[in-house]
């Protein structure tokens, strides 16, 4: 079948976000509101916000975190924008991967020449039971959460399929983690921004502080492997396999390619798109792979006309960890089975051949549900355009991927950016 | 004694006589459990109810120590986990539910894909918020 393309080009300009992490006082306005300030001062030439003729914000929930659906025009109107066309999407964790997609459409169309992108969550006001009853509310209410399921239960279903196909071992999503927060780290934005080693210590310290025996470890996987200091949560997924509860809003500001020059000299071209839905866990085929995902990147690369290997530069979406496993071979990186040797021999650190989430991801950076698709997005700006500081992936990096996951993987965006200078 | 219609609500009311029933469509002749209203391949709604043995076998599985509100509610907990898993019936499809009869202290050594495990079926909550709920057995 012929790709179907856009029928004119759409270029990212600018990208803000907020920290990511837990800000009781603040709402997800307040917060979006950081990130277009943010976003604003990102745009090399600058630009009127008048100028902007559409906003699309993805957010998942704020209607039960915060009591506030309908959430687009009040977003407009906390950025001073109305009365331009206000829309919020929902797509689960996908939601603002699918507000960029919708923006890219609107401009792809000839209705805008240029729109703002949201993403938006506000999770931290609910207690953790609440909030994670809300995120259920995303898997399949009438057949899996019945049988007892959660959202680290849905991919714990999908690391011991991968497991018993692939001699996987718990000791490979470890190992995702441990370089995630390694990655992290280095990025002030992250809501974890610390390595293993220095989340021992501080245990082992305020337990010396409080009197209690302190506890020892030979090294970050023995920690990780200690019941009581990284416990299950849905086995094989322990707490440090799981992305955390997180506030965080993003802004991007996408124009015609055509008038991309008037606001930077560094645009990255959208040149890949696509996206993919999926039955439920139980309905699946195979539950070592997700089709949506496969299918979103098979569109996202021949949009592009490039291949897995020319991206230079990727985010995916860790919601936990076995999710980057499975992302990586996915995207078509590795072989069906091969990523879980690719992660051992740590060929996708972020100094290594393949460089994965050298933001750190969703597990380190945080995962504001609806602001986490957008997010990617700012890290992929900042790499290519070599302004990432001290995470800065080495090389020329002209091709960039986000990969962005909704619910249980029945939903995936893939975009592809390109710099041509 | 007239047809109930193929959906959510009569796939609950069969569990609550404790039979696990499936459609199938007699156009194409594809089996669904859970049940469909049309068939997703001909399109037609020309269903017949079937009832499976109950036989089959886990395909992925998780041991739940965090669990939602309603699995609190049934007495589960970090010290009381459950396991939750994805069955393939022998006539085909597969169904998410709740495994029992297992000693979950080691995950590893307790279950395996491919174990073999027959449907039973679970009664949680009394007077009109009773509701039977799918779950297997280690055969």
């Amino acid at each position: 079948m012929a790709v179907k393309k856009l029928k004119r080009g759409v270029a990212l300009v600018g990208a803000g976000m907020t920290s990511f992490g837990t800000f009781p006082g603040l709402n997800t306005r307040d917060l979006f509101v950081q990130a277009f300030q943010e976003m604003r001062a990102s745009v090399d030439k600058g630009f009127d916000p008048k100028d902007i003729e559409a906003l699309v914000i993805g957010n998942y929930s704020s209607t039960m975190f915060e009591g506030q659906n309908f959430m687009g025009p009040y977003v407009a109107d906390a950025v001073g924008l109305t009365p331009i066309p206000a829309s919020r999407v929902e797509c689960a964790c996908a939601s603002s991967g699918l507000a960029l997609r919708q923006a890219i459409m609107t401009i792809g169309s000839g209705l805008a020449d240029v729109v703002l992108v949201g993403g938006l969550e506000k999770e931290s006001d609910l207690p953790i039971a609440r909030v994670t009853d809300v995120l259920a509310t995303a898997s399949d209410s009438v057949y899996e959460n019945p049988a007892g399921f959660t959202f680290p239960g849905l991919y714990a279903l999908l690391a011991t399929a991968y497991m018993h196909r692939y001699g996987a071992t718990p000791e490979t999503f470890m190992k995702i983690a441990i370089k995630n927060h390694e990655n992290g780290v280095l990025n002030p934005k992250a809501q974890f921004g610390a390595r293993i080693a220095d989340i021992m210590a501080s245990k082992q310290k305020s337990a010396a502080k409080r009197g209690k025996p302190v506890p020892q470890w030979d090294s970050e996987l023995d920690f990780l492997k200690d019941d009581q200091a990284n416990p299950a949560i849905a086995w094989p997924m322990r707490l440090f396999d799981c992305s955390p509860v997180s506030d965080g809003a993003v802004a991007l500001l996408l124009v015609a390619e055509e008038i991309a020059s008037s606001f930077t000299d560094k645009p990255l071209h959208i040149i890949g798109y696509g996206q993919g839905s999926d039955v439920p866990t139980y309905e699946r085929e195979s539950l070592t792979s997700i089709k949506a995902a496969r299918v979103a990147a098979e569109q996202a690369y021949a949009t592009a006309g490039v291949k897995p290997q020319d991206i230079k530069v990727c985010e995916v979406h860790d919601c936990f960890t076995i999710a980057e496993l499975i992302a990586i071979e996915d995207l078509g990186f590795f072989k069906p089975g091969e990523g879980h040797k690719a992660i051992a021999e740590g060929l996708t650190s972020r100094l290594g051949p393949r460089p994965i989430n050298s933001s750190g991801g969703l597990k380190s950076k945080g995962h504001p549900v609806g602001a986490t698709g957008a997010g990617q997005v700012v890290e992929v700006f900042k790499q290519m355009r070599g302004e990432a500081g001290p995470r800065q992936v080495p090389g020329d990096l002209n091709l960039g991927l986000t990969h962005n996951l909704g619910g249980s993987g029945m939903a995936a965006i893939v975009h592809i950016f390109e710099r041509r200078q | 004694m007239s047809e109930l219609p193929f959906n959510s609500a009569s796939y609950y009311h069969y569990l609550s006589e404790h039979k696990l029933m499936g459609c199938r469509n007699r156009t194409s002749g594809k089996f669904y459990l859970p049940p469909r209203p049309i068939c997703t391949t001909s399109y037609s709604n020309d269903m017949d109810w079937e009832q499976v043995s109950g036989k089959g076998e886990i395909i992925a599985f998780t041991v739940i120590t965090v669990a939602p509100t309603h699995m609190i509610e049934a007495g589960y907990s970090r010290d009381n986990p459950y396991c939750a898993a994805i069955v393939r019936l022998q006539e085909g499809p597969a169904i998410s539910a709740q495994i029992l009869g297992i000693d979950l202290s080691m995950p590893e050594e307790a279950i395996k894909i491919g174990t073999p495990v027959q449907a039973t079926f679970i009664e949680r909550g009394e007077g009109p918020a009773k509701r039977t709920y799918l779950a297997f057995e280690v055969v």
